[in-house]
């Protein structure tokens, strides 16, 4: 497949924008039952506003990917069958729901709910916190499947893609995050760099898993299915045209088998060892600098995986362009 | 129920491209249109075609077959590239089992093409809308036409009667018989995409003659030659008899 840069800023930025609500909230639930310091509301606010920030870079960048986005509403309509419906309403939910989430701790709306016993007042942001996460976790799934759900592109049908864009996009957050508190909270950094670093060797195992399995995988259709005739030999001649369709642009990377092998090895320095070394760097040295640059160099290398995952994927309708004459 | 389909007999296709070209003057100025045609006799010319016909070599040199393989839209009865539309603009006709895109509604998202394994589906760069085989359905059912006329313009355009139109789920239709009779099979079965477009595929004619159609089996003397001559009164038969 030809990677759509738009649809790599898409999912990559909105993964940051989830990832970063997941650790603040993470922060307020430990903080409620007291195993961190208590943070003010302009924190969580302040990082709620990054949140979005991404998110809705990342919902600009999906309109570029289409052809007709002024009638981009109609999208939302097909939910019952279309994981790409289900993201279009998924993703201004989870918008509004982290929206909200900050709302509530900027303008200090946080009451005392009856029924949530913890030492601070924040009941009613526990509550539409736990909301915008279980919106954060449909909003992944809706964004995995609508790779994972076509049978027959097999790099993707997998379970895998869907762990994968759940564990990247929380691992970036949780680096975004570590960078934003040693700026703005530095005795939260240990704490958020620790998480950073479980989740990043998390996505590294689901990743390595699924190269690994896509490496070994057998294609189901071959050119013998795709014009039904039996032989050990077919080749083409002719695909029916001398220049170039949709069907040849849409379909093929056009990048060397060299650069494809080294892009991956690119994208496993750049999103595993590199940042998680810049992190540890951060909290040692007591500098907010590296923290923020390992979350740039994360995003650098995620933009590159997901390059590399669009690439990898080998679309059976190949099968038919391979010849130009 | 009703499922409208083309059956290509890959036996008489001689890859003439006059169904390519008859669909495109058909399409390009009817409903589905236009399909576009960018720099056609520049270096690199593109443009929107609903059916393509590609040549694939089978076997090896000298023992090699030609094999000229015409790609439409299959009109899949569980096509994959329907429900994943967002809007609602692809979709399957109740009626008749064509798939067909709502230009009006289409987003140009590109995601039905991914969904399918065919490749059947190409964006207009122009409309910026997903464009594919309609089977001629402005043409099908068009009552100003002549009876015979009702039918896809590539299927009225195959000189060699290589294209059948006509109802897969009717038992006694054209379509059907060909594909009961003459070996029909479906693309890509393993997707279960079930395609309703059928290929018949490459069939020899040989005759079988067995050794003993090579020598007089009722010869009795073992020998060719003028038989002995049988009495008058014998029963006579030409064949049998050397005069």
């Amino acid at each position: 497949m030809r990677p759509a840069f738009s649809v790599i800023f898409l999912t990559t930025l909105i993964g940051v924008g989830q990832g970063l609500f997941l650790a603040l909230f993470t922060i307020e639930t430990y903080a409620s039952v007291g195993l961190l310091p208590p943070q003010s509301g302009a924190f969580f606010g302040r990082g709620s506003a990054i949140a979005v920030g991404f998110l809705c870079a990342g919902l600009v960048a999906s309109f570029f990917h289409l052809g007709h986005p002024e009638r981009a509403w109609r999208s939302a309509a097909m939910w019952r069958t279309s994981w790409l419906a289900r993201e279009v309403i998924a993703l201004p939910v989870a918008t509004g729901a982290i929206m909200l989430y900050g709302l509530v701790h900027q303008l200090h709306w946080n009451i005392v709910v009856p029924g949530i016993g913890t030492q601070l007042p924040d009941g009613l942001s526990l509550i539409v916190g736990a909301g915008a996460v279980a919106a954060t976790f449909v909003l992944f799934l809706c964004t995995g499947m609508i790779y994972a759900c076509i049978r027959f592109l097999q790099e993707w049908a997998t379970w895998l893609t869907v762990a994968n864009y759940l564990l990247f996009g929380t691992a970036s957050g949780f680096v975004l995050a570590s960078a934003y508190s040693a700026y703005q909270s530095p005795q939260l950094e240990t704490f958020l760099v620790t998480w950073a670093t479980i989740i990043t060797a998390a996505a590294l195992v689901t990743r390595v898993t699924s190269l690994i399995r896509n490496a070994r995988i057998r294609h189901r259709s071959s050119l013998q299915t795709a014009i039904g005739v039996r032989h050990a030999r077919i080749a083409q001649t002719a695909q029916g045209f001398m220049g170039g369709s949709f069907n040849t642009r849409e379909f093929f990377h056009g990048a060397s088998p060299m650069l494809l092998r080294s892009l991956k090895w690119v994208f496993l320095l750049l999103v595993f060892p590199v940042p998680v070394l810049l992190l540890w760097a951060g909290v040692l040295s007591h500098s907010p600098v590296p923290a923020l640059a390992a979350f740039i160099v994360q995003y650098c290398g995620l933009v590159v995986e997901r390059w590399f995952f669009f690439a990898q994927a080998n679309h059976p309708q190949n099968l038919y362009y391979q010849v130009i004459s | 129920m009703t499922q409208l389909a083309l059956v290509i007999d890959l036996n008489v296709c001689v890859g003439c491209h006059a169904c390519v070209t008859s669909c495109k003057e058909w399409n390009t100025s009817g409903e589905a249109g236009f399909m576009s045609d960018d720099r056609p006799y520049g270096v690199d010319p593109t443009g929107t075609f609903f059916n393509r016909v590609q040549t694939f070599e089978v076997g090896e040199f000298p023992r090699t077959e030609t094999v000229h393989f015409p790609k439409s839209c299959l009109h899949c009865e569980e096509p994959p590239c329907v429900p994943v539309c967002p809007t609602g603009a692809s979709y399957k006709r109740p009626a008749d089992g064509i798939v067909l895109v709502d230009y009006n509604k289409c987003i140009g998202c590109k995601y039905c093409s991914w969904a399918c394994p065919y490749g059947a589906r190409e964006i207009d760069e122009h409309q910026k809308v997903m464009k594919k085989c309609t089977l001629c359905v402005d043409r099908i059912y068009d009552q100003t036409l002549p009876e015979a006329e009702r039918k896809p313009a590539c299927v009225l355009a195959c000189p060699t009667s290589a294209r059948l139109f006509g109802d897969v789920y009717d038992p006694d239709s054209q379509v059907s018989v060909a594909i009961r009779e003459s070996g029909g099979y479906a693309l890509m079965p393993e997707w279960g995409t079930k395609p309703a477009n059928h290929y018949l595929p490459r069939r020899k004619t040989r005759m079988k003659i067995h050794d003993d159609e090579l020598m007089r089996a009722a010869n009795p003397l073992k020998k060719e030659g003028k038989l002995p001559k049988p009495a008058l009164t014998d029963p006579s038969l030409d064949d049998v008899t050397s005069w």
